[in-house]
Parts: structure tokens; sequence; C-alpha cells
């Protein structure tokens, strides 16, 4: 177990340095200049150059590099070039947002998909696994920014339980907070629940074929408990792996559904930074979704070895 | 009173019987073995008496009691109280029967807790009980282990523990020892002695092996495609052989190939030869900074294989043979030694040298037809057949095996296991090789089909001068078709000599230990003869 771990750490450490390599590099091969983009068509060269100077832009690669990284490890993001403002507050009253939304989704994906999945599988092939299959197909086909845009009509235009968009902040209480985010969550989790429930259903399907829920059978246990008891635990491991997937992916990829539900997430502040040149600001940003996606990784890892006693000793 | 009765048991499957009439008795303290070829529905029978057969098979008739009991008149959740607690069950694969992800001290007392609504802590010490009972001490084999820290005997035993440690009266054991080795099968089937014995319950076991069940059973029943064929006192039935089937299936069990001398123009000729062969693997690190170990599965190695000669291996699981096996076919890479085809190395004699595997079933791709999966070897050949020497090869290599000439144009699933057995050695004949190596080629075939799979290889080995290395773990089978046999043991060839003088009079301790633990066919040639005698007087 010890070795185990400390080969995941190790990973996580390496993978971390690799990307934080490659994305100052992909920037630096973007082309546009930042001091150029923000002072005008008509900024004079000289102005230009000043500008580079104050901005820390005409070091060599491999300084700028070190000290980005240096900056990052002492929690100092860099300025950043339009809003001149610490990117490191910038990004975190977004992540606020962010992550609860993305946990939120997460969270409702897991609790449609795990009961549907073990449903499906323990009727397969009976009408209520078929049912099941098709809405999981419908679930994928529906376009989230659709779907999300008829949540809004429904429940914020018709019924009024929601606001239709905007977030209050959480300072006006946890609760207001959530309530703005469940409309987002939802819209978010319906494709996520769906992808998850088909998984959970075939690796249950798979174990439920296993000659050790034979052996569960004739000790006496019901269909149901053999399942609960010992088929779910050995369903899990793809399981596991796609959840972790789904966490990155929510994370970052909830761009579309923060621009229909106006919310200042770390998906608009990306896309922002992006138009803006303001390359500040989306490298630490994609560093900090990196971090986020290898640190998932490693916990799904840890999952795995919780899961199975197997891989505690392999890997 | 009986614990079991089962009164003309009727089972199919949508279009198609599958047990018809079938009826025995057990009694306690009696062991009762069913045997039978695949489909006969010995597994099916078991798995009636416990109401967990598959979806698809229904029953249309007949009665099982269980002490009495009509288990057909329970309801699922009072079937859920006799499994596991009047009933217990073991099965085949040891390997996979147990959950990989719990312990072996949870899985015991869960069999405890569910029947007798014991705490954790009793069901826990319960379980530790059972499982001294079976022969796994408190020492080496805390409840915390997993499944997978366990070997494949040990693992049947955990299985056992679990299917007794309620006391049923009736125990079923479907092939419990097939997939272990001759001394683990001895001592498992010792502990199902004693705890029949001990416990005074009734013992269902299913075995296709007549040796087992010669040694193991009281009585006997016979089935063939869903009937059964004779009952009865097991030495009565065996020694009388009253149906013409338990004959068949008598004659084929004990089955000698006529293995024709060696002979042909290179005969005796030095073919294989193999010095002083190290394989090892690495173990993994306990810390990322300490050396790479290895563990040596094949310590120094030596032999050779003649022209035309047959040869067997024989160990037990874990003794290196595979290992030793895929290092000769090219496939592994050695250690130390040399190994040397005809003075090359196996990676550039490949066509010279070719394999039969286990498994029928998963060593053919289902999605290519049979010409195409038999002519694959081709493919290391320089110079490309032609269209009509393919047709040529294919059919000679057809005809060789005694398959159609039309099996070219199939799909591997239209074939039995044996006729794909025979297409996995057209597959090793279309090369013309020297050498064919079966890796436990005919283990996995029933015995009348054995049988023939044998006199095929007998036959192909005279006509076409091939040498055999014949790997396996069934000493009755190397009997009858090697020359010379080599014993293995951890890594080493303990003993090598003349077939018939090895198994006769080994020298070896373990040669000794595997002939003694190997279940043997009573041999009534000589008590028939008598009793034939006396009845013509």
């Amino acid at each position: 177990m010890i070795s185990y771990l400390t080969k995941r750490l190790a990973s996580l450490v390496l993978s971390l340095f690799v990307a934080s390599a490659v994305i100052f590099l992909v920037i630096e091969v973007i082309p546009g200049d930042p001091a150029a983009y923000m002072l005008g068509m008509n900024a004079r060269p000289d102005t230009i150059a000043a500008l580079r100077t104050e901005l820390g832009l005409d070091g060599s690669v491999f300084e700028r590099y070190v000290g980005w990284v240096t900056g990052m490890l002492q929690g100092d993001f860099g300025v950043s070039y339009t809003y001149r403002t610490p990117v490191a507050t910038m990004v975190a009253d977004r992540l606020w947002i962010s992550l609860p939304l993305a946990l939120y989704a997460l969270f409702l994906t897991v609790v449609i998909a795990f009961p549907a999945g073990i449903f499906a599988a323990s009727r397969r092939g009976q009408a209520g696994d078929y049912g099941v299959i098709g809405a999981t197909q419908i679930g994928i086909a529906i376009p989230n920014f659709w779907f999300a845009m008829i949540l809004i009509l429904v429940f914020a235009i018709n019924m009024r339980w929601f606001s239709a968009g905007g977030f209050p902040g959480w300072e006006n209480g946890f609760l207001q907070g959530l309530k703005a985010l469940t409309l987002p969550a939802v819209a978010l989790a319906l494709p996520q629940a769906a992808i998850l429930t088909r998984v959970m259903r075939s690796s249950l399907i798979d174990v439920l074929g296993e000659d050790f829920m034979r052996t569960a059978r004739a000790k006496g246990l019901s269909t149901q408990q053999a399942i609960f008891r010992h088929g779910l635990r050995n369903a899990l491991i793809p399981v596991l792996t796609i959840i972790g997937l789904q966490f990155a992916f929510l994370l970052a990829g909830g761009i579309i559904i923060e621009q229909v539900f106006a919310l200042p997430g770390l998906g608009r502040l990306v896309f922002q930074s992006i138009s803006q040149r303001d390359l500040v600001v989306v490298e630490s940003v994609v560093m900090l979704l990196v971090f986020a996606v290898i640190m998932t990784n490693f916990l799904v890892d840890l999952a795995y070895a919780l899961v199975d006693p197997r891989l505690r000793v392999r890997a | 009173m009986s614990v079991l009765q089962v009164e003309n048991l009727c089972l199919e499957v949508p279009g198609k019987q599958i047990l018809s009439g079938v009826g025995f008795e057990i009694a306690a303290g009696e062991i009762l073995a069913v045997t039978g070829e695949s489909g006969s529905g010995k597994s099916m029978t078991a798995l009636a008496v416990m109401r967990l057969l598959p979806n698809a098979v229904r029953k249309t008739g007949g009665r099982i009691l269980l002490e009495g009991q009509d288990l057909g008149s329970l309801s699922e959740a009072e079937m859920c109280r006799v499994r596991g607690g009047r009933i217990g069950m073991i099965f085949q694969e040891p390997m996979t029967a147990l959950n990989p992800v719990q312990t072996i001290g949870d899985q015991v007392a869960e069999a405890v807790r569910i029947h007798s609504g014991a705490s954790r802590r009793e069901a826990l010490e319960r379980a530790r009980q059972v499982l001294n009972r079976v022969g796994l001490d408190e020492e080496r084999f805390p409840l915390s282990r997993y499944p997978h820290e366990l070997s494949g005997g040990q693992r049947q035993r955990v299985v056992i523990a679990l299917a007794i440690a309620e006391r049923p009266a009736l125990l079923i054991a479907d092939e419990p020892t097939t997939a272990l080795d001759v001394t683990t099968q001895a001592q498992i089937l010792d502990l199902l002695k004693g705890l029949v014995e001990e416990f005074g319950m009734g013992l269902l076991i299913v075995t296709h092996d007549l040796a087992v069940v010669s040694e193991f059973s009281d009585r006997l029943v016979v089935m063939r495609e869903g009937e059964v064929v004779e009952a009865g006192p097991t030495q009565e039935v065996l020694r009388q052989q009253r149906h013409e089937y338990t004959r068949a299936l008598f004659k084929a069990s004990g089955h000698q190939a006529h293995l024709p001398p060696v002979a042909g123009e290179h005969a005796g000729k030095p073919l294989l030869a193999v010095r002083d062969v190290f394989c090892s693997y690495a173990l993994p690190r306990k810390t990322p900074f300490s050396m790479r170990r290895y563990f040596d599965a094949v310590k120094g190695v030596s032999f050779s294989i003649r022209a035309g000669e047959r040869i067997g291996l024989v160990g037990e699981s874990g003794c290196g043979k595979s290992t030793l096996t895929r290092a000769i076919l090219g496939l592994e890479a050695i250690r130390g030694g040399t190994i040397a085809i005809d003075g090359k190395v196996p990676e550039t004699a490949r066509g010279r040298v070719q394999v039969v595997f286990q498994d029928p079933y998963g060593s053919f791709n289902p999605r290519h037809k049979v010409a195409r999966l038999i002519t694959e070897p081709f493919h290391i050949l320089d110079r490309q057949p032609t269209a009509g020497e393919r047709r040529d090869r294919i059919a000679e290599a057809l005809e060789a095996v005694g398959l159609p000439l039309d099996s070219a144009d199939r799909y591997i699933h239209e074939f039995s296991g044996g006729q794909r057995q025979r297409l996995a050695i057209a597959r090793a004949l279309i090369l013309k090789p020297e050498l064919i190596v079966l890796d436990e080629a005919v283990s996995a075939l029933d015995v009348s089909v054995r049988a023939k799979i044998l006199d095929l290889l007998a036959d192909l080995s005279g006509r076409f001068n091939l040498a055999y290395l014949f790997i396996s773990h069934d000493l009755s089978v190397v009997r009858s078709i090697t020359d010379r046999v080599l014993v293995m043991k951890s890594g080493e060839i303990v003993e090598e000599g003349d077939t018939q003088t090895v198994l006769a009079t080994p020298s070896h301790p373990y040669t000794r230990s595997l002939l003694e633990a190997a279940p043997k066919l009573p041999d009534f040639t000589q008590l028939r003869e008598t009793a034939n005698v006396s009845e013509s007087l």
C-alpha cells in the first residue's frame, strides 16, 4: 500500500511538472503580443516596449517559466493584463462557483446513475432494462444548452421556482446559492448521468455473470442481496474511472451552461481571457484545471485501491 | 429417510429437453457420484436441486425432496434459507468462486450470519473454527486474507468452509477438483470424505472423472443426454458395466493409444536441444528504490528431443512447465542457457515447431473461417504459397485430422470441442513441422473425445515422423502417448526416463507422490474374465 501511494504521488508530481512546461510552451507559441493588444492599433513601438518590460515579457523563456512556476508555488499567479487585478483573486472568485457547481452536478449524476444502472442490470433483457436504456439514449442525444433553455422556460419563467440565471453569491446564504446552481447542475448532470448509467449497467452485468455471484447465491443470499453485497463493489472500477473523467469535464467544460445561466464561472473566464489575449490568466486557469484533473485522477487511483485489494500490491 | 430424493426430474430450454426423468436418492453419510460427459445434464441436475438454474431453463416435471420436504413448494425466500443452510454447494473453479474484494473471513462469516443471525463477532469466531476445520490454520491464514493471496487448493478449502459453515444436511460438489493438481485433488477429496463422516451429511458429487468416482463414491449415477443410463453401488456398476455407455466411458477413460515406433529416415537425429535454461520473472519492488528481485520459474533445465520422439513433461501448476514451453516456442526470453532447434534459436525456427493449446474454445478467432484460421502459420513463410498450393495444403491438413473438406468454409462456432482441437492440430500440421508442442491439449475434452484425439496424435506421429512435447498434469494421458517423460518440480527436472519405467518404478519421491495422489481406474479385466468363466460354467 505504501509503495502504491508513493508511486501514485511520484506520478502526480511528474505529471504536474510536464503539464506546466507544456502549457507554458503552448502559450509561448500562440501568436499575438499582449502588450500590443492592450495598447491598440496605433500604439508607438517604444510604448509597447515599455509595457513589455513592465509586464515582465522581455526575459528569456526559461527565466519567465521559472518565475511563473515559483510564483504559483507561493500563491502568486501574476496580474491580469486587462483587469490589472491579481489573477489569484479572479480565479478564486470563479472557483467558488465552478467547483460547487461541478460537485453538485456530479452528485446528481451519481444519484441518478447508480440506482438506474443497478435497476437495469438486475432486469437485463426485460421491460425495465429497455426503458432505462431508452432513457439514457435520449439523455445522451439531447444537447445540454437546449435542455438548459427548456429548464429555464419551465422552472424559471413558467413556474417561477428558480431564477433564470445569475448567481447571488454565497454570502446571502448557502441555500440561496445552492438554489441558483440547481438548474445549471441538472442541465450538466443529465447527459453525464445517462453515460454513467450505461457504464454502471454494463459493468454490473459483467460482474453478475461471475462465479462468485453464484457462490453468493449458493450461500443463501437473495438476488438483491448478492448484488448489493458482492456485485456492486466489483463493478465499481470502470464506474470510478468514468466519474473521474466526468468531474474534470464538469469543472472546465461547463462553459456553455455558464453562458446560458449567466454564471461567472471558470469556463467563461478562460473564454474571455483568450479573446482578450490575457495570457497570464489563461496560463493560470489552464494550469489550475490541469491540477484539478491530475488530483482527481490521483483520488480515483486511491479509490481503486480502496475498492480492490489486488491493486494495492500490484500497480 | 434419505437426505435427498430426486424423482422423475425433467428440465427443458425452449425447444430442447435437457433432462428427462432423472431420479436418484442420497442417504445421510453417503457419497453419490453423478458422472457423464459434457451435455449429459449432470451439472443441471445439481443446479436444479439448488433451484439456481439459468433463467432460460424450465422445470417441466418431477419432484426434489430434501429430508422429505418438496423444495419445489418453497417460496424463494424460504429457498434462500435452504441454500447455504441445509444444502451447501461447491463449484469447479476455485480461482473465481470467491469475491476478490472481500476477505475470506468476511465471506465465510457472511454464510453464518445470514442463516443464524449471529453477531459479526460470533460469526467471525465461527468462521475461524470452520476455516481451521478445512485445514486453513490461524497462523498462516488469518481471517483478513484476500482470495488472491491463496492458491487454488486453498481457495477451494475456503469455498468448502462457507458451504459447510452451517452444517448442511446435503453438500453438492460440482467438479470440485477438476481445476486442481493431483496432489491437491487428493487432499480436497480426503477433506470432503472426512466432513461427510463427521457431519453425517449426504454428498452429491458431479464429476467426469471415473477414477475419482471409483475411489471416492459409494454409489454412482451414469448420465447421458439428460437421462440416467445406469445407477447403483459404485464398485458394482463399474465391475459389471451392464450398460454399453458405461462400458464405453470406462474404456475411453483408460484408453491407451497405440504409439507407432519411431521411424523415418531422420529418426534419432537430435532436433531440440535445451541446455541449462533459466527463465525468470521480475518481482514487484518493495520500495521504489530497492533492487529489482527476480523469481526463477525455470532453473537450469536441460533435455533434448530427437526427431520423431514423443516426450511428456509433467508437473503441477507453478512448476515452470508453461514458462519452459513458451521459451521453446520463442515466446519468452530466457535469462541463461541455450535453446536450439536443429542448431537454430527458436525465433528463427518457428515454422519447424508448432503448438496446440489447451482451450479449444479460446484459441481461435471467432470471426474468421476455418480456411483462414488453419493457414495462419503461412505468414512466417518466406514465399507465400499460391492459391492452388494453399487449397491443397488445407485439404491435406483437414484430411489428416479426419475432418471433411467443406469445413474450410465454416466458422469455428459450428464445431464441437473435439473438432476444434482437431482444427488446432490441423493448424499446427499445415507447415509440416518436425515438433509439435501440445500444451494440455486434451485436458479440456471429454474422455471419449480425448481417446479419439490421442489415437489421432499417435497416428499422425507415425505418418509424418512428428516429435511431440506433450505437457500435461494427467499421468494417464502421458502414459498413453509418450516414449519418454520428464518430471518437473519447482523449475527443475527431477526425474527423466522411459515413460513406462518411470511410471512403474519412480525413483524420485516427488514422482512417487504424484503417482500415489493420482486416482486410478480399478482394473476389472481379470475379475470380469473370471466372472464370465463362472457364468459359463
